[in-house]
């Protein structure tokens, strides 16, 4: 059974395939990587290497590339012939995570700037 | 020792929740006589309730479904006679703290209890077979599912006699449904069922998907799907990325009802618009999570029933796809009124009104799908008509509610009310009904009576035109929804006439009772011994009516669309079939157990017994870990053996 | 359920078409596992994403108590960032190891991941603690609410993943590393590499975002 999935070549997200050297290496160059961007995500946060309206546009570009690395290198997303279902249900799934974050925070932004919301101290 | 429970829970003030009470409980009692005097709870335990076969599991959600339609309905028609009643001097039956509860619980079954059973139960049944396979990809899982969605039920039923329900109404905004203003254990018990049955339904999601994507007959490529399989695939996906937001924000507001926390309190910061906001970001696509399947179902009737391949199948399929990916985009219409400025309620006013174009494509695919058809007007087809017809005039009054300021207008009252009524009975119930009176006969091996169903047909289509459209004219009037006691004396009559219709509805399920009753007792008369009653297109009338455990001795070869219509026209008749041995699941009571236990910790944690919570939890997690363990689920069905079953039910068989 | 005998003469299935996928019939076992918690994965990631915006949209609302600013430290993020990170490397390589059958190296990456993961919980329940006994609970404000809870939520499944290695670990020794196992180590890696991308989201939008 596990032969003929070989056969096919179809593979699921995170499942090793033969050549295990190639991936012991995937995994320590990932590792590399996502170090890189997550001191690259701090050094931006804490020094003033990048313009201060810019460092969230940074943080967030720095986010991504980490994550991407992650889904490459952790997972062996989009390195195997066929992974079509895997890509299409994670894009699937990303639109839907944007939607819901980017779309509360437009409305509820839209909702306080016409409702004025009251700041939190004239509450107290 | 036991939290908030006393004897002061039971309300012996109130009559009638007691009385009603009294009735289901004895006759549960009654029954359960009746099995062990009759000795057939082996078999019950044996073959039902541990069973993981997606045919059993889909006749338990349908049965679950069709007695919380009892329930809700019955919500329902008293909710109507107070309305009827309760005009001028007159205060009605029903105290406002009663009503309230009455029609928070009505919303809540009538969506989580029974359009969800109906709609997972008519996939569980069909999908497999459709696709030609032996059963979905976690059959286990597939029985929690089913059982976690009858605890969240228990749950709903037991605040009827023990303590009471929410009366925040179905979407339990707060802050009304914070503790603030709900302190007892209404809303606890709105929330905890709704998590129990959520996880149940989500877990369904993630199984369906699977299955539609991965197992498939061989030869069955995407677009060789019977369409139902592809309406339940965006459906599944639907649940899958929508039910999780409806999980998270209903923890929160459980956060802080049970932590005292602050994500939508009045003080401390909380933002009351952010639950409505997410609540939507959940509820929109829950609307097409019910409604895709019903257009599935209307697809295959409508197909089957003019002897013709559907009309434009990949326009279909398109559309489905794009209205699954446009239902996340509307959420915003369930409430222009809150306040944000013209150019987000225009975006979402745009998008709501873009989303009945894919509607319309298929509307119009049913419609010439009919065209120079040789219609034959069953039971399912009548229901699919009535759909058409209905489901239009209930999409135009969504798409004039979807225009901001007329939703200003228009926005909480009797109009809305019977705008969602009107699609989701004319939608999804016929849907459902449709289903039920189609695919009745590959389930049982018998026909439904044919008199008995159109009778129920008509009285529900009159019933429903009766009971809501007097509500638009009441809605344009100025009526708001969720009253209690009506001040206007004007309204009586088109209120009375709603009565009427929700007595004639009442009529058309007695029917269907009738229908039932004397399908079984003339079963032997209307035997289905081709498997094939409806000369169907798709593969589940391939097999024998019912079906056998494992489906299909051997997989069906797929080359086009209509599969099983294709191998008719060409006269195939399978050679010589090769068996060979089938390893199929065994029958597990993991899924009773863990809702049993998810039950208990339900209960407990509303009433604030501690201990028996956490007693709960790790029954649930030790019976999780034991069945974790095991790694002997299947069983061997061996050649031999599959041989002998399939002459045994080919020789009832005669050729169609 | 796996055996695919096909009905009328066996049809030559086209090569270019894998099973599951395309027209070849159910994939196997394997695959449909894997597929189906790659799934709930994602359900998963939704469902923090809804926690997600909660967040974004109540981060200001402190209610005149603390805010980030004043009570995180960044030094312990990058510290748990890392036990993370080096988990998820050490559960890769478990993986590696089991699919080629070397038990012993298993239980030694498996180890080392239940250390680091266990190390993360540790600092993580230590700043929850120190923000209680500061008198910044998740009562305190609107902001610490969502705060804890997306935290939490995110540490709650860390400690699930835990037991469950334990779990995996005990079915590994008792079994050996057969192939139902082997597919719910698969099934845990996953997980464990899904939690990892969650707290990235968690480091950039709740810690770097809200510190000085």
């Amino acid at each position: 059974m596990d032969g003929s999935a070989r056969l096919f070549g179809d593979r699921p997200p995170g499942v090793e395939q033969q050549e295990s050297t190639a991936n012991f290496l995937s995994y320590t160059v990932g590792l590399g990587l996502a170090i890189l961007a997550t001191i690259g995500s701090f050094v931006v946060s804490q020094t003033d290497l990048l313009w201060a309206p810019g460092i969230p546009v940074g943080l967030v570009v720095l986010a991504f590339a980490q994550i991407g690395v992650h889904l490459v290198f952790f997972l062996h997303l989009g390195s195997g012939p066929d992974n079509t279902n895997n890509i299409l249900a994670l894009a699937f799934g990303v639109f839907i995570v944007f939607l819901v974050i980017g779309g509360s925070c437009w409305i509820i932004a839209n909702l306080h700037a016409n409702m004025m919301a009251m700041p939190a101290q004239m509450l107290h | 020792m036991l939290g908030r429970l006393s004897w002061a829970a039971i309300p012996f003030d109130e009559p009638l929740p007691l009385i009603s009470m009294a009735v289901v409980m004895l006759a549960i009692l009654g029954v359960l006589t009746i099995v062990t005097v009759k000795g057939w709870l082996p078999y019950l335990w044996r073959e039902w309730i541990t069973s993981v076969d997606h045919k059993r599991i889909g006749v338990m959600y349908m049965l679950l479904g069709l007695v919380m339609l009892l329930r809700g309905f019955s919500d329902a028609i008293m909710m109507r006679t107070q309305q009827a009643i309760a005009v001028g001097g007159a205060q009605g039956y029903l105290p406002p703290d009663h009503y309230d509860q009455i029609f928070s619980a009505h919303g809540t079954i009538m969506i989580f209890f029974v359009a969800m059973p109906l709609v997972i139960g008519l996939m569980n049944f069909v999908v497999p077979l459709q696709l030609g396979v032996r059963d979905v990809a976690f059959p286990v899982l597939n029985s929690v599912s089913f059982w976690l969605t009858a605890s969240g039920a228990l749950l709903i039923n037991a605040s009827l006699v023990i303590g009471n329900f929410a009366r925040t109404g179905w979407m339990g905004y707060p802050p009304l449904s914070e503790l603030a203003f709900s302190p007892d254990v209404g809303v606890d018990y709105y929330l905890w069922s709704l998590q129990i049955s959520g996880i149940g339904t989500l877990l369904s999601g993630v199984n369906f998907v699977t299955t539609i994507l991965k197992l498939r007959a061989p030869g069955m490529t995407y677009f060789r799907m019977p369409v139902f399989c592809w309406t339940a695939l965006a459906s599944s996906l639907l649940i899958v990325a929508a039910f999780p937001i409806l999980t998270a924000t209903l923890m929160m507001l459980l956060l802080d009802r049970y932590l005292g926390m602050h994500f939508f309190t009045n003080d401390a910061g909380g933002n009351q618009m952010m639950y409505v906001n997410l609540f939507w970001a959940w509820g929109h696509p829950e609307v097409y999570i019910l409604i895709l399947p019903a257009f599935g179902v209307f697809s295959e009737v409508v197909a089957t029933f003019s002897g013709k391949a559907l009309f434009s199948y990949r326009s279909m399929v398109l559309a489905t796809l794009g209205i699954c990916v446009l239902s996340f985009t509307v959420w915003l219409h369930h409430f222009f009124t809150m306040g944000a400025g013209a150019d987000v309620n225009a975006f979402f006013g745009i998008m709501s009104s873009i989303i009945a174009v894919p509607t319309g494509v298929k509307v119009f695919n049913w419609l010439f799908t009919m065209f120079r058809g040789r219609i034959v007007y069953r039971t399912p087809m009548l229901f699919a008509i009535g759909f058409l017809v209905t489901f239009v005039i209930g999409g135009m009054t969504g798409v004039l509610l979807a225009v901001p300021p007329v939703d200003f207008v228009l926005h909480n009252s009797a109009f809305l009310v019977a705008h969602f009524h009107n699609v989701i009975i004319g939608g999804v119930v016929f849907g459902a009904f449709a289903g039920y009176n189609y695919w009745f006969p590959k389930v049982f091996g018998f026909t439904l009576d044919e008199r008995w169903g159109k009778a129920g047909f008509w009285c529900w289509l009159v019933g429903f035109y009766l009971a809501f459209m007097p509500l638009y004219v009441l809605g344009l009037h100025g009526m708001t929804r969720r009253l209690q006691h009506i001040s206007d004396p004007s309204w009586q009559p088109w209120l009375l006439v709603a009565e009427a219709g929700a007595i004639v509805i009442m009529c058309g399920i007695f029917c269907q009772v009738a229908q039932l009753y004397v399908s079984i007792r003339t079963r032997e008369l209307r035997r289905d011994l081709t498997g094939d009653p409806w000369n169907g297109r798709t593969l589940e009338w391939a097999t024998t009516s019912p079906p056998p455990a494992y489906n299909f001795a051997v997989l069906p070869q797929v080359e086009t669309i209509d599969a099983f219509w294709e191998m008719k026209r060409r006269g195939l008749t399978p050679a010589q079939p090769i068996y060979e041995t089938l390893e199929m699941p065994r029958g597990s009571p993991i899924g009773v157990v863990t809702a049993f236990f998810a039950s208990v910790t339900g209960f407990a944690l509303i009433w604030h017994i501690w201990w028996m919570a956490i007693l709960g939890l790790l029954g649930a997690a030790v019976a999780l870990l034991v069945f974790g363990w095991s790694d002997d689920r299947e069983r061997e069905l061996t050649a031999a053996e599959v041989a002998q079953l399939e002459r045994a039910r080919r020789g009832l068989r005669q050729p169609a | 359920m796996t055996v695919t005998t096909i009905d009328t003469a066996p049809a030559a299935i086209p090569t270019g078409v894998a099973r599951g996928r395309g027209g070849g019939g159910p994939a196997p076992t394997r695959i449909v596992v894997a597929y189906g918690f790659w799934i709930f994965i994602l359900s998963d990631i939704v469902m923090f994403s809804a926690l997600f915006a909660a967040y974004a949209v109540l981060s200001g609302n402190t209610a005149g108590g603390p805010s980030g600013r004043e009570l995180f430290n960044l030094r312990n993020v990058f510290i748990e960032t890392l036990c993370l990170l080096f988990s998820s490397y050490t559960c890769g390589l478990g993986m590696l190891s089991a699919e080629r059958r070397q038990a012993g190296h298993f239980l030694i990456f498996a180890a080392l991941t239940f250390g680091l993961g266990a190390a993360f919980l540790l600092i993580e329940i230590s700043e929850f603690a120190g923000m209680v006994s500061r008198g910044a609970g998740p009562s305190r404000s609107a902001f610490l609410s969502s705060f804890f809870s997306l935290v939490g939520t995110h540490g709650a499944h860390v400690t699930a993943g835990l037991v469950w290695l334990v779990y995996m670990v005990g079915q590994v020794l008792a079994k050996g590393l057969r192939a139902a196992v082997l597919r719910r180590l698969a099934c845990f890696s996953l997980f464990w590499h899904a939690l990892d991308i969650v707290w990235i989201g968690v480091m950039t939008l709740v810690y770097l975002m809200g510190a000085p």
